[in-house]
């Protein structure tokens, strides 16, 4: 194990963020607060989600993971393909390093990103609305293995655009609709049959329900079947991005 | 002792083009040797399949006697690739850059004094701590190498180092090289400037259309083929060419003529004596040897 090589790596994508970190950090936080002061402000009114948990309450645990997720897949993603179009992925392709170092070193960079943002995004919900921690070991899971599959599936997502709009759509037609079609804004329970038995299908709804399930210790589903869900995805996802980069797919000819 | 490369029947294609058609040999420890080609002959392929860039489609090739798919990890810490097109990473400043290639191969700390040692050589004390965006384009090239040299690799490939380089610069990087090439690394240089091949190579491939068109020592191949050319200058025009030599004219102006000599058969006396026979009034000549372009140029039939 090229420990150092992972390690280098690893720290090379965390100071490339960290260098533009209004665009990387602040930014996402920025926008959450507004989802929450705008979706708060007009939906406030509504019937409480769960027993005794305002809207705006039910909103802030939605907005992080939303916010991680987004930013996760972001990371890993836009690095590889800013690496493969300047052309510069050639000077790591040339170092000893395995596919699974290769793998999780950008799934840890884009982590470390996500935690971050996510953190970011909770202190600052925090000044405008109050939420209870009914479990934060549930929090910490979720957020950790939510952002684990989504670093990896901005590998994969990474890997496979050629060009940055071919980025911009992956990320706009699948990874933005199934967030915000994920329980973010509302219950589940409160959608037509039809639209509910679609969001059960939908990964992350299963990453929002069970991070809200730590917060509140109330949820849609049962937070076990939420961590089923999320842990064989990552397994899923995990596994076919370190068989792409194994493989070379589209990096080594 | 191993060979410090061994390529043995590679072939790569893509689609319905084949890149490389079986192509072998190996290159001692310590040669400096030049790989050259038209464009597209499959130069940059086979290094690209030396540095794990690109799969062969079938065949083998080994980097200090490491399988390069097999034991990844051992060929790249003795191979150092500088890349044909000069890319960087516009986050980061010089010294940045080659602390992070270190860090790839393993190498910490320790290692500074080698960067150190690098940003000296190659004159970019004054850049050290300089973003890569505000770099010239010799400036990157010269981090290219030292980026290729970081882990100290045995073996040294230059993919067109000196491409689009001006001749200053081009003189220091051979100059720095060379230095190398001293020190005992194998050099494996591919290069359009011929005349930079005849001045450093020991050994030289030529590839063409995906296969080894030649292979061997640069006098080898220099002595090979065509031969020199002989120049003839007459008192007056010659009115008719001996018959025994005008299959060996290249040709006539005014009073010169230039004979094509094969070198294994051809003497000189023997044409100056024929010439003479002829009523001939020789008042100047002069010879010219063969260079790694006429030779180049007849392997690969004028492509270049």
């Amino acid at each position: 194990m090229n420990t150092r090589g992972l390690y280098t790596l690893f720290y090379k994508e965390l100071l490339r963020f960290y260098k533009v970190a209004l665009q990387t950090l602040l930014a996402p936080v920025l926008t959450a607060l507004l989802y929450l002061l705008v979706f708060a402000q007009v939906l406030e009114q509504r019937a409480e989600a769960f027993p005794g948990v305002s809207y705006s309450a039910f909103l802030v645990p939605g907005l992080v993971m939303m916010s991680m997720i987004q930013n996760a897949f972001a990371n890993s993603s836009s690095s590889l393909i800013q690496s493969k179009v300047t052309g510069n992925l050639i000077f790591v392709l040339l170092a000893p390093l395995s596919a699974f170092e290769f793998l999780l070193a950008f799934v840890l960079a884009a982590m470390v990103r996500a935690l971050l943002v996510g953190l970011g995004v909770c202190l600052v919900a925090l000044v405008f609305v109050p939420v209870p921690l009914h479990n934060a070991g549930y929090v910490l899971l979720f957020a950790v293995l939510a952002s684990a599959a989504l670093g990896a599936l901005g590998v994969i997502a990474g890997i496979w655009a050629d060009k940055f709009d071919q980025l911009a759509g992956f990320q706009n037609f699948i990874i933005l609709p199934l967030s915000f079609l994920s329980g973010v804004f509302y219950s589940i329970h409160s959608l037509p049959g039809f639209w509910l038995t679609l969001s059960h299908l939908n990964p992350f709804f299963y990453m929002i329900d069970g991070f809200r399930y730590g917060f509140f210790g109330a949820a849609d589903v049962s937070p076990a079947l939420s961590l089923a869900v999320v842990a064989l995805f990552l397994a899923a996802i995990g596994a076919l991005a370190l068989a792409l980069v194994a493989r070379g797919y589209k990096i080594r000819n | 002792m191993t060979a410090a490369i061994e390529i043995n029947a590679v072939h790569k294609q893509y689609g319905a083009t084949q890149a490389l058609r079986g192509v072998s040999f190996s290159i001692a420890r310590g040669e400096f040797f030049g790989l050259l080609g038209p464009n597209g002959a499959g130069k940059s392929t086979l290094i690209n399949i030396l540095a794990g860039l690109t799969r062969a489609t079938s065949g083998t090739a080994r980097v200090a006697g490491h399988d390069v798919v097999g034991e990844f990890a051992s060929t790249r810490r003795a191979l150092g690739v500088v890349p044909q097109e000069l890319v960087f990473d516009p986050f980061f400043s010089v010294r940045e850059v080659l602390r992070i290639q270190a860090g790839y191969f393993g190498l910490g700390a320790e290692n500074d004094p080698w960067i150190d040692e690098l940003i000296d050589a190659l004159m970019l004390t004054d850049k050290a701590g300089a973003n890569m965006r505000s770099l010239s384009g010799g400036m990157k090239r010269r981090v290219l190498v030292a980026q290729a040299l970081v882990h100290k690799p045995e073996v040294v490939v230059l993919d067109e180092p000196t491409a689009g380089v001006d001749v200053e610069l081009r003189k220091s990087l051979w100059a720095f090289i060379q230095r190398l090439h001293r020190d005992g690394h194998t050099i494996v240089l591919t290069t359009h400037y011929l005349e930079e091949a005849e001045q450093l190579c020991d050994r030289i491939a030529i590839l063409n259309h995906g296969q080894l068109a030649a292979l061997d020592s640069k006098p080898a191949l220099l002595a090979r083929g065509l031969g020199k050319v002989l120049a003839i200058t007459t008192a007056a025009p010659l009115a008719v060419v001996p018959e025994a030599l005008r299959a060996k004219v290249k040709s006539r102006k005014g009073n010169t003529i230039e004979f094509e000599l094969d070198i294994a058969r051809d003497s000189i006396g023997d044409i100056l004596e024929a010439l003479r026979a002829a009523g001939a009034v020789i008042t100047d000549l002069h010879t010219q040897e063969p260079d790694l372009e006429d030779i180049f140029l007849q392997i690969t039939h004028g492509e270049k």
